[in-house]
């Protein structure tokens, strides 16, 4: 993009470098947006279907404009700041939410040359703002000087520093595969991996365990069900969220759902390969098709097994989560990673 | 032109928020001001073009050490009259660290003054390879010339791990919070339950 407004528009490098990076942040927050709010109406109608309910069906055609509506009502409450509260940290809290929900979409590929910052260690920097995603829950649970919330900050504290853990040594595994930590050399590396026909990595057998646990495994960061714990509304009434009102609780909501897209976009792009179409063969010239397409299709399938998963499993225990991260994703994954650069040393570089 | 503004800005806020530490009275403001300071050092990181550091300063002080760090101080019932009533026990040892500091500061001020470090041109191993990335280099270097040094940290890594769950590890005994997760797996609705139709007035025996 640089390209174009520095030759056909005539701008200097620096300008046209400035005005095309601005571009590229707008063109992926704003559609961001506008998906978060269309995700929410389909998590909506998936479970009212799994539930045979129908779901919302009033405002709009379909009820498809059921989130604007919402957005707008939540706009125009009042916002509350309790007495007790520590202000300006309880205010500060639901940014940061959703400003680190936004920041880690700039290395998301969304095309062989579409990606706003391109960075040899993109996979890191996924890895190190999806670990800062822990303090906005923690700091409002903490200012909101409410027992709820503040019981619902320390189970986040402690679930995502677990499953962060395993999350990094899958990474290892996919990273040592592809040979780089750059996304969009991860999902090159990817063309016909399975058997020379399907363009994915789970469809290796040292991979398939490992993409298993990293589907669970973003269940568990982005604390939805059945990890939802942080706020789990049988015990905590609404967790961190309990206090919040107006546009700060609509915050929350935007930065979770970012969050989850987030996840099921890295499920597609680490496993199973991003903007390339399903199989490497050329039958019908999906090729030709916009790669940003097949990564949405992607997308919304993760999504869809998400709140699939959300409508039909049971809350875990919290002494249950604990085990599931430690004792059982982090010896698996460690023995993954041994396994992995063992079977890689074998074939391709021993 | 951009670079020194990201500099000045990083180091603005660097040490800013380390002051605000020391400053704030409220010892999860410190904790939170210390998460900024590092975040901004890792910026600073980046401008030098060490990016694998300063990514995992985020991921290991950031994203895991400081979030144990404020879980921790959140927890902490902190009594401020009680914290002033120590004050004149702990100033001696107070006003030594400061003494200490006073002087590296004086020292690091004088010894900069007196012009640069003539370090040399990087010769060798150290010269800077163009085209490869931060992990390339690191790793060509500690796994080769440093292998012995690396391992060693990581067995003493190890050895304080396995330190630390000896220290807190407590043999549970079975009769509380136990559980055999595999049997609560395998239980099903079969086993698990039993329809009856009880005659009116008789009871039902399990």
């Amino acid at each position: 993009m640089t390209d174009f407004f520095q030759n056909t528009l005539g701008m200097s490098y620096e300008f046209a470098w400035f005005t095309a990076t601005i571009a590229g942040i707008l063109l992926i927050a704003l559609p961001l947006m506008l998906a978060v709010a269309m995700i929410i109406y389909v998590d909506r109608k998936v479970w009212a279907a799994i539930a045979l309910r129908r779901g919302p069906n009033v405002v709009g055609p379909f009820g498809l404009l059921q989130s604007f509506a919402d957005g707008l009502k939540v706009f125009l409450q009042e916002t509350i700041i309790p007495s007790a509260a520590n202000k300006g940290l309880f205010l500060i809290a639901p940014i940061v939410t959703f400003t680190v929900a936004l920041l880690a979409w700039a290395v998301i590929p969304f095309g062989p040359e579409a990606v706003l910052a391109d960075i040899n260690i993109g996979l890191l920097y996924v890895l190190a703002i999806s670990s800062l995603g822990v303090y906005g829950v923690v700091v409002s649970g903490w200012a909101s000087n409410s027992k709820y919330p503040f019981f619902s900050a320390m189970r986040a504290a402690a679930q995502m520093i677990s499953y962060e853990v395993s999350i990094g040594f899958i990474l290892i595994c996919v990273i040592l595969y592809a040979g780089s930590s750059n996304l969009n050399t991860i999902i090159v590396a990817q063309i016909g991996h399975g058997f020379g026909l399907v363009n994915a990595f789970a469809f290796n057998l040292l991979l398939f365990p490992m993409w298993v646990m990293f589907l669970i495994s973003s269940l568990a960061e982005t604390a939805r069900a059945p990890f939802d714990l942080t706020e789990a509304e049988s015990e905590l009434v609404a967790g961190y969220q309990t206090e919040y009102s107006s546009m700060s609780f609509a915050l929350f909501w935007l930065g979770e759902y970012a969050n989850v897209l987030l996840m099921a976009a890295l499920n597609a792009i680490l496993f199973f390969g991003g903007w390339l179409p399903p199989l490497n063969i050329d039958l019908i010239p999906w090729f030709d098709i916009p790669g940003f397409i097949w990564l949405f299709a992607k997308i919304f399938f993760f999504f869809f097994v998400f709140s699939w998963v959300k409508a039909t499993v049971p809350r875990f225990r919290y002494d249950q989560l604990m085990r599931l991260g430690w004792k059982v994703f982090l010896p698996l994954s460690l023995a993954f990673v041994v396994l992995t650069s063992g079977w890689l040393m074998l074939t391709r570089y021993g | 032109m951009i670079q020194t503004l990201a500099f000045y800005l990083f180091a603005v806020l660097v040490t800013a928020s380390a002051t605000m530490v020391i400053l704030s009275r409220n010892p999860v403001h410190s904790v939170l001001w210390l998460i900024l300071s590092f975040f901004n050092a890792a910026g600073l990181m980046v401008l030098v073009g060490a990016e694998f550091i300063a990514l995992l300063l985020v991921i290991v002080y950031v994203g895991a050490v400081a979030v144990l760090f404020l879980f921790v101080v959140m927890m902490l019932d902190i009594d401020f009259s009680e914290l002033r009533a120590g004050f004149m026990k702990n100033f001696p040892i107070g006003v030594a660290i400061a003494v200490v500091l006073l002087t590296e500061l004086v020292l690091g001020i004088g010894a900069y003054r007196a012009g640069a470090l003539q370090l040399g041109a990087p010769t060798g191993d150290a010269v800077p390879i163009p085209g490869r990335g931060n992990i390339d280099s690191l790793g060509a270097v500690l796994y080769t010339d440093y292998l012995f040094l690396f391992e060693a940290a990581g067995i003493i890594l190890l050895v304080a791990m396995v330190g630390a769950i000896v220290l807190t590890h407590r043999e549970q005994k079975a009769t509380r919070g136990h559980q055999n997760i595999g049997k609560q797996v395998r239980r099903n609705p079969d086993e698990a339950t039993v329809m009856k139709q009880p005659e009116v007035g008789a009871g039902v025996e399990l």
